[in-house]
């Protein structure tokens, strides 16, 4: 009985503000009030939930009401993302809690400020991901089982990091460089630790709906809920699971509404359903529900990134990798301070997406960088980053430190 | 005398020394009595067919009419406070001194940001030139004047246009030449158009006898044919009016130019790596932008130093100045610099420099320290040195002070004047 697995990432960073270097040093408002571009921030975030996440909730409230408990579905909210919504949208908070009431929704773990810290700093990573725990269990009622990393960040060295926290479920892309020929559709263990589960990403699937929706020149356009059902039913020999996992944003804000993406999102459980050996699965039960079908050994890191799948678009060149060098040299010195305004500037500066903003690869991959890039180019992005890192370095090195030990 | 110049750049937009050095000569002759009437080059926002516009920069209304440019209507006289006998004449057209082949607003796939391409100017650079020749052509024979004075190589062009149409001798100021500009890879086309100016022109002015030896060398031209004639620096009526807050001990070094091979930026960014080594709290600024920018900063990745080297972009006016009141050291490592105002405006805001020896400012400057351009280590030793000893930096101004004062545009004009009457007899 194939199980398919529906998971949905919502991210929104705390995108900074352009700050000169007449703004180094300049008096005004502490910690990551002065870097950040709030009023920005507060207007992108009122708009993807205009356009996505307040009618896509809501249909997947009424499609959980209307399928009595056989649609079932997971979220995993960034911590930075979850707080701001508790700020300015409290009722999409709301309609997530009731999803989560209802009991067919998963809500899963990750770092709480959507960082790269593990192959940076894997002390840091692990207080990230408690810190997301909590504040999950906090607002949703539930330990998580499932943990997904950072652009679906996997390798050996994260699996036995990630079950030392207690979890024993991840989710990975299933790329080529790690199945090495075998399906995506099975129950993977992994040569980190015997306690972990893997799901793999059907990425053709899932990018079928997520990047190729409104392709006009696609042979699969237009993509209709019972055409996407019948490719997943011609699965039902081989798959134990089909992983369908995108970002959320893909409903109305990828996707823009007219192109009829909410429409074929509230076809598609009926439409899976109507094949009798398909169910919707949450991570946890799809993990739980099959056996374990082979060994994922991944020595380096694989990602759900562009065509290399890795980290080449956070980190791949001189800028990224400056930047991060000088960001993640400070981790002992804000721990030292003890200061939590510091400390949260800190982890808000980790955030993916300014290293992802500096990213030169201008292939295949280069319009959807430019699309989610608010600098003119990467080098602005970079020359802002490093201001902001100049002012910050400033403060934490003028805070007087209170610690000897360097964590707490 | 009557003047007919083909200079670049006015009020308020000033994008580089060349602007400001036509400018702080042109107003100097108005002010010694004589009349110039000055062509610049500027793109119409709105295509419109007319070539050529005239505006009186005396009578400028302070607000623009309709169909004016609101920027028509800058006047030098309210810069100055009275009126000055300048005539402002200006031709439609995208040329800039800073402008090149492959950035030519109408070359193919052109840089995002610059002008789209308009049906009424040259498909490319050289052709616009040929164009923007032709319509001073037209301005020339409706205009009277005693001598063309035309700035660099763009200009070479209209100025032969220009004395063709009137038969006045045609003076060629060399502010800059390719062979400065771009070393090894020199664009044969410019540098034959500046070979014809120099070839061609009555008299030739270079900006420092650095200058003068090299279009020796390079173009061939007789040296008694070549006159010097040392730029100078506009002072202001106010000292700094930045004190911009500074932790106590943090040291800025600015670099302050286009970021292109000839300013050297190279060079500064690998003096820093070594200073920081030595001084790891200096910071570095670097002010401008150019075609090497992209590659600058990523070799300032690639040293690891980004943290402490920032770049701004384009700065001007009040930011420039707040740069400068900022700063602890002024370096220009320029790999050949004809002239080089901005060190002198670094001295008027007390920082010392260092330049490069291979900067003509160094024969008006004699007290302050240089170094060859390639010579990294020697420029970082020097940095260190001046943000080290407080009193060697100081002794620098202030031995800098005297030479600076002795430094005006009316002395330059004055110089500019006198070649003038060699040509037309006294």
């Amino acid at each position: 009985m194939p199980s398919v697995c529906l998971y949905f990432q919502i991210h929104q960073p705390r995108r900074l503000k352009r700050f000169s270097v007449f703004d180094i040093d300049a008096a005004g408002a502490p910690a990551f009030a002065r870097y950040e571009a709030e009023d920005e921030n507060r207007r992108i975030l009122a708009r993807v939930v205009e356009k996505c996440y307040r009618p896509a909730t809501r249909l997947l409230g009424d499609l959980v009401a209307s399928h009595a408990g056989r649609f079932r579905c997971a979220f995993s909210i960034t911590g930075v993302t979850l707080d701001r919504l508790a700020i300015d949208h409290p009722d999409v908070l709301d309609a997530f809690r009731a999803l989560a009431a209802s009991g067919c929704v998963e809500f899963l773990n990750e770092t709480y400020e959507h960082t790269l810290a593990f192959p940076h700093d894997p002390e840091e990573f692990r207080a990230q991901v408690r810190r997301h725990r909590e504040r999950i269990r906090d607002a949703f009622g539930r330990e998580a089982l499932t943990f997904r990393g950072t652009e679906l960040i996997f390798s050996n060295a994260l699996v036995e990091c990630v079950a030392e926290l207690g979890y024993r479920v991840m989710l990975a892309e299933g790329a080529e460089p790690l199945l090495r020929g075998c399906s995506p559709n099975r129950v993977y263990g992994t040569a980190g630790d015997p306690r972990i589960k893997v799901l793999l990403r059907n990425y053709r699937l899932s990018d079928d709906i997520a990047f190729r929706f409104s392709d006009r020149g696609w042979t699969g356009f237009p993509l209709t809920a019972a055409k996407f059902a019948h490719w997943v039913h011609a699965l039902a020999g081989t798959a134990r699971v089909v992983n369908l996992f995108m970002d959320y944003e893909t409903f109305g804000e990828h996707q823009w509404a007219e192109t009829g993406i909410f429409r074929f999102l509230e076809a598609l459980p009926g439409e899976i359903l109507k094949h009798p050996a398909f169910r919707f699965h949450t991570p946890a039960e799809a993990a739980e529900a099959h056996p374990i079908e082979g060994i994922l050994d991944c020595p380096g890191i694989v990602t759900w990134a562009d065509r290399e799948r890795d980290l080449t678009a956070w980190q791949g060149n001189a800028m990224q990798q400056d930047a991060l060098r000088a960001l993640y040299r400070l981790s002992v010195p804000v721990q030292r301070r003890r200061d939590p305004d510091l400390l949260n500037a800190w982890r808000l500066l980790q955030t993916s997406d300014h290293f992802y903003y500096m990213c030169t690869k201008w292939s295949a991959d280069g319009d959807v960088h430019r699309y989610f890039n608010p600098y003119a180019s990467p080098y602005d992005a970079y020359v802002n980053f490093m201001n902001v890192l100049d002012d910050f370095t400033e403060r934490v090195t003028a805070a007087r430190p209170e610690l000897e030990e360097p964590r707490c | 005398m009557r003047i007919l110049m083909f200079g670049w750049e006015f009020p308020p937009q000033i994008s580089g020394g060349l602007g400001t050095a036509c400018l702080g000569l042109t107003r100097a002759m108005s002010e010694l009595g004589q009349t110039v009437t000055y062509v610049i080059p500027r793109a119409r926002t709105g295509a419109e067919p007319g070539h050529v516009r005239l505006v009186s920069a005396a009578e400028v209304p302070a607000s623009a009419g309709p169909g004016q440019d609101a920027e028509d209507a800058a006047s030098p006289a309210g810069a100055l406070g009275k009126p000055l006998e300048i005539l402002l004449r200006i031709i439609d057209s995208p040329l800039h001194p800073y402008l090149r082949e492959d950035r030519y607003p109408g070359a193919s796939g052109g840089a995002a940001g610059m002008l789209a391409p308009s049906g009424n100017y040259g498909p490319d650079l050289m052709a616009e030139v040929l164009r923007y020749g032709k319509a001073a052509g037209r301005i020339a024979a409706e205009t009277s004047f005693d001598v063309i004075h035309a700035h660099d190589w763009m200009t070479v062009p209209a100025a032969l246009e220009a004395r063709r149409v009137s038969g006045r001798p045609f003076v060629y100021h060399v502010h800059a030449t390719e062979i400065d500009r771009s070393g090894n890879s020199v664009h044969p086309a410019i540098f034959e158009v500046e070979r014809l100016g120099m070839s061609l022109a009555d008299r030739v002015i270079a900006v420092s006898h650095y200058t003068r030896g090299l279009i020796v060398r390079h173009y061939g031209i007789p040296a008694g044919k070549v006159s010097v004639v040392h730029n100078a620096v506009t002072r202001r009526e106010a000292g700094p009016a930045y004190r911009a807050f500074k932790p106590p001990g943090k040291k800025w070094v600015l670099f302050m130019g286009r970021i292109t091979f000839q300013k050297g930026p190279d060079h500064f960014v690998a003096a820093a790596a070594k200073v920081l080594a030595v001084l790891p709290d200096v910071r570095f600024v670097m002010v401008g932008a150019g075609d090497l920018l992209p590659q600058t900063i990523e070799r300032v990745a690639e040293l690891g130093i980004g943290r402490q080297v920032h770049f701004t972009g384009f700065l001007d006016g009040e930011e420039v100045e707040r740069m400068f009141a900022l700063s602890d050291l002024y370096v220009m490592p320029s790999v050949s610099e004809p002239f080089g105002i901005t060190p002198l405006e670094a001295m008027l805001h007390d920082v010392p420099v260092i330049i490069s020896k291979q900067s003509g400012v160094g024969e008006v400057l004699r007290h302050v320290p240089r170094v060859d351009f390639w010579d990294v280590d020697a420029l970082a030793w020097t940095i260190v040195a001046l943000l080290k000893q407080p009193d060697l930096a100081e002794a620098v101004v202030a031995r800098s002070r005297g030479e600076l004062e002795a430094l005006s545009w009316e002395t330059a004009a004055l110089r500019v004047l006198d070649v003038y009457r060699g040509l037309l007899g006294p």
